[in-house]
C-alpha cells in the first residue's frame, strides 16, 4: 500500500484572500486542515518603537496607519490614554464629535469587512454596493481632517477642529457630466452635518438591500454556517473581544460596560449572536451597522443644537490659535516650541480601551515623566483573533480558511504593528 | 482612590494576600506587582477565585527599563557640533530599578467589569525569564512569543517560543532599549547574485529624539495662578 503522507501547503503572503501580508502554512490531509501555522510580521514596521522617540503629539499619525480601516478608532486609545495620564477631558462637544466619527468608522470598517468577506466567499455584488456606501464617509473624514484615510484628527483634549460649515462639492469634467456633479452634489448643498444626517437616512436601506442578497442567501448560509465555532468559553480563554465575542453569544461591549466619552448618554443596543459562527458574527456586524446608525443620528442632532469649544484651553497640551499666532510673538514661540518639544506627560503607566470595530484596541503607555512615551504598546483585537486561527480552522476544508480569516476581520497594519 | 478600585484592592488583598503590592495611578487603574516565583499561583487565583473572576487576558507587553528616567538630551555644556550636541551616546545606559525586564499583563474581569494590570520583574539580566501563563489563558500563547521576540524575555514551559513579528533568521531583540532604531541590517535585491541580501546598515544613525524636558517651570503651580497672559509663552 502506498504510504500516505499530510501535505503542507503555503498560503499566502500573495493571496488576495489573506487580507494583506498573512503568510500561512497549511498542514493538509486531502482536502481536510490539520494545523494551520500563521506566519505574521510580514508588514511590521515597529511602531511602538518609533513613538518611543517622537513628541506625543506626532504619534498620532501613526495609530491610523495600525489599524487602517479603523483609523480614527486607533487614535482615539491613543488619545485617551494620554489624557488618562495628563488628567484632562475634553470638551463635550469634542467628545460628541468623537463618538460620531467612532462610529462612521465603525460603519466604514464594517462595509470594508463585508465587501471583503462577501468577495472571498463568492459574492462580487456586496463589494461594490459597500464601496458606494463607504465613498460617502470618506466624503466625511475628508471633510473634516482634509484626508480620505489617515485623518490624525483627535488631539489629547479634544479634536482638531470643528466641523466644517461647508462640504467639497464634485466638478463637472471631462470625465464626469454636469448632470452626474449635480447629482451628487445633492446632498453635499449644506454643511457636513446635513451630509451625515443624509446619510443616515439613506443607510438603512443600504443594510436592507445588502440583507436581501446575503442572509437568507443559500450559497452564504452554506458557506458560513456551522464554521469556524467558538463556544463562549473558549472565546474568553483566547481573548475575544469585539464581535467575535459577542458572535460566541457574549454580550460584552466597552461603550455600554465602560463608557468612555458620552456612549453613556447614547441610546442604542447591542447584538449577540448564538451559536458563535461565521454567520452569526455576519448578523452581529450586520446589526452593528443600524446601531452605529442610530448613535450617529443622535450626535448630529446633539452637535446641531450645541456649539461650543472643541478641545481644552490649556495651552500647555494644545497649539495656539493660528490668530494669536500671526500678531503675537509670544504664541509663535510657543507653537515652535509645541510643535518641537510637545509637552510632558506625568510619570506613570496606564492602559485605555476602546471598543474599536474589530474589537478591543487598547493602549498601555508608560511615562517617565519626559515629553515622549517610554513605552507604548498596542493591544490589537486581530492580534489575538488570528492567534486562534489555528484552533477554529482545523477539521474544516481549505475554502472554509477563506471564509474563516474573513470573519474573523483581519487586517494587518495592527497585528503586525 | 475611587470607591471601586478601593473594593477591588480589597478583594486582591483578601484572596491574595501580601504577596501582592499594589499601586493605584491617577485614573484609578490598579498595578499589582508580582513576585516573580508566585506568578502561576496568584494568576490562577485571579481567574479562577469567584470574587475576581479575571477570565480575559487582555494584553502582554514586555517594558525594558534600561533609560527611564534618563535624558538623552543634557546641555549644561555646548559642544557646537550640531543638531545633536547634547546627547550624550558614549554615556551608555545606566539601569535605575533594580531588575531591567517587566512582563505586564492586563487582565479583563467580565463578570465583574473590572481591570486590573499585573507587573512581574523577569529574573536574569542577560536572559530575562518569567513563567508562562499559557496554561491559564490561552491567548497568552501569542502575546508571549511577541515579548520574546522583541525583548528576548524567555516563558518557561511555553509550548511553541518562536519568533513572531520579526524576519526569519533576525538577530537581536529589537525593542530593546539598546537596540538601535536604525537597525544592524538591511536588505536590497542583488541584481548579480540574483538574491535578496543582507548587509549592514549604511544610513547613520541620527539622533531623532525631541529634547527631553523634565522640569518646565512654565507650567508651575504659581505661574499658572498667575493673570492670563503673564504666563503665556
Amino acid at each position: 500500500m502506498a504510504e500516505l503522507r499530510n501535505l503542507t501547503m503555503n498560503f499566502g503572503p500573495q493571496h488576495p484572500a489573506a487580507h494583506g501580508v498573512l503568510r500561512l502554512v497549511l498542514e493538509m490531509d486531502g482536502e481536510v486542515i490539520q494545523k494551520a501555522d500563521p506566519h505574521i510580521g510580514l508588514l511590521h514596521r515597529g511602531t511602538e518603537k518609533l513613538a518611543e522617540s517622537k513628541p506625543f503629539n506626532q504619534s498620532i499619525g501613526y495609530m491610523d496607519r495600525l489599524d487602517y480601516v479603523s483609523m480614527m478608532c486607533n487614535e482615539h486609545a491613543y488619545v485617551l490614554a494620554i489624557e488618562n495620564l495628563l488628567g484632562i477631558r475634553p470638551p463635550e462637544r469634542a467628545q460628541y464629535i468623537r463618538v460620531m466619527f467612532d462610529e462612521i468608522t465603525r460603519i466604514l470598517n464594517h462595509l470594508m469587512w463585508l465587501g471583503a468577506h462577501g468577495l472571498d466567499i463568492g459574492a462580487m455584488t456586496m463589494f461594490l454596493f459597500c464601496f458606494r456606501e463607504r465613498e460617502d464617509l470618506m466624503d466625511c473624514y475628508e471633510a473634516v481632517s482634509g484626508t480620505r484615510m489617515h485623518a490624525t484628527y483627535y488631539r489629547p483634549g479634544g479634536v482638531h477642529r470643528d466641523l466644517p460649515d461647508a462640504m467639497p462639492r464634485y466638478q463637472a469634467s471631462r470625465w464626469r457630466s454636469q448632470a452626474d456633479a449635480d447629482r451628487l452634489n445633492a446632498a453635499r448643498a449644506g454643511s457636513l452635518l446635513d451630509f451625515i444626517e443624509d446619510f443616515t437616512r439613506r443607510f438603512p436601506a443600504c443594510v436592507d438591500e445588502y440583507e436581501t442578497l446575503l442572509t437568507d442567501n443559500r450559497i452564504w448560509k452554506q458557506r458560513t454556517v456551522n464554521i469556524g465555532v467558538v463556544g463562549p468559553e473558549r472565546a474568553m480563554q483566547l481573548g475575544f473581544t469585539g464581535p467575535m465575542l459577542r458572535g460566541s453569544g457574549i454580550e460584552w461591549d466597552l461603550r455600554k460596560k465602560q463608557p468612555y466619552e458620552v456612549y453613556a448618554a447614547m441610546d442604542f443596543d447591542i447584538p449577540v449572536g448564538r451559536s458563535g459562527d461565521c454567520y452569526d458574527r455576519y448578523l452581529v456586524r450586520v446589526e452593528e451597522m443600524r446601531q452605529s446608525n442610530r448613535i450617529i443620528r443622535q450626535c448630529v442632532a446633539w452637535l446641531r443644537a450645541n456649539p461650543g469649544p472643541i478641545i481644552v484651553e490649556d495651552r500647555k497640551v494644545r497649539a495656539p490659535r493660528r490668530e494669536e499666532m500671526k500678531g503675537d510673538m509670544e504664541s509663535l514661540i510657543h507653537h515652535f516650541k509645541f510643535m518641537t518639544e510637545g509637552y510632558c506627560v506625568p510619570e506613570g503607566e496606564t492602559y485605555a480601551a476602546v471598543e474599536a470595530p474589530k474589537g478591543e484596541f487598547g493602549i498601555y503607555l508608560v511615562s517617565d515623566g519626559a515629553n515622549k512615551p517610554y513605552r507604548l504598546k498596542c493591544r490589537a483585537p486581530g492580534f489575538a483573533h488570528l492567534a486562534a486561527l489555528s484552533e477554529m480552522v482545523e477539521g474544516h476544508m481549505l475554502a472554509d480558511v477563506v471564509a474563516v480569516i474573513g470573519t474573523q476581520d483581519i487586517v494587518f497594519g495592527e497585528i503586525d504593528r | 482612590m475611587s470607591a471601586a478600585s478601593e473594593t477591588l484592592a480589597k478583594e486582591l488583598r483578601l484572596v491574595c494576600g501580601e504577596r501582592l503590592a499594589l499601586h493605584v495611578n491617577v485614573a484609578g487603574e490598579i498595578t499589582a506587582e508580582v513576585p516573580t516565583a508566585e506568578l502561576l499561583a496568584i494568576a490562577q487565583q485571579l481567574r479562577d477565585a469567584p470574587e475576581l473572576k479575571f477570565e480575559l487576558l487582555v494584553d502582554v507587553a514586555g517594558v525594558d527599563y534600561l533609560d527611564y528616567g534618563r535624558s538623552e538630551w543634557r546641555t549644561e555644556q555646548a559642544s557646537g557640533s550640531g543638531f545633536s550636541r547634547g546627547v550624550d551616546e558614549a554615556a551608555g545606559h545606566t539601569l535605575r530599578g533594580e531588575r531591567r525586564y517587566a512582563v505586564v499583563y492586563q487582565l479583563l474581569s467580565l463578570t465583574h467589569n473590572r481591570r486590573v494590570r499585573l507587573r512581574v520583574w523577569c529574573e536574569g539580566e542577560e536572559d530575562p525569564a518569567v513563567d508562562s501563563l499559557t496554561g491559564i489563558w490561552a491567548s497568552a500563547n501569542w502575546f508571549e512569543r511577541e515579548a520574546f521576540d522583541l525583548f528576548g524575555i524567555l516563558f518557561r514551559n511555553h509550548p511553541d517560543l518562536r519568533r513572531l513579528l520579526t524576519d526569519y533568521g533576525f538577530i537581536g531583540h529589537p525593542f530593546r532599549k539598546d537596540f538601535p532604531l536604525i537597525g544592524n541590517v538591511e536588505v536590497r535585491y542583488d541584481a548579480e547574485l540574483k538574491r535578496v541580501i543582507y548587509e549592514p546598515v549604511t544610513i547613520e544613525a541620527r539622533i531623532l529624539v525631541p529634547r527631553v524636558i523634565r522640569h518646565d517651570n512654565r507650567y508651575e503651580e504659581a505661574l499658572k495662578s498667575a493673570p492670563a497672559g503673564a504666563a503665556r509663552g
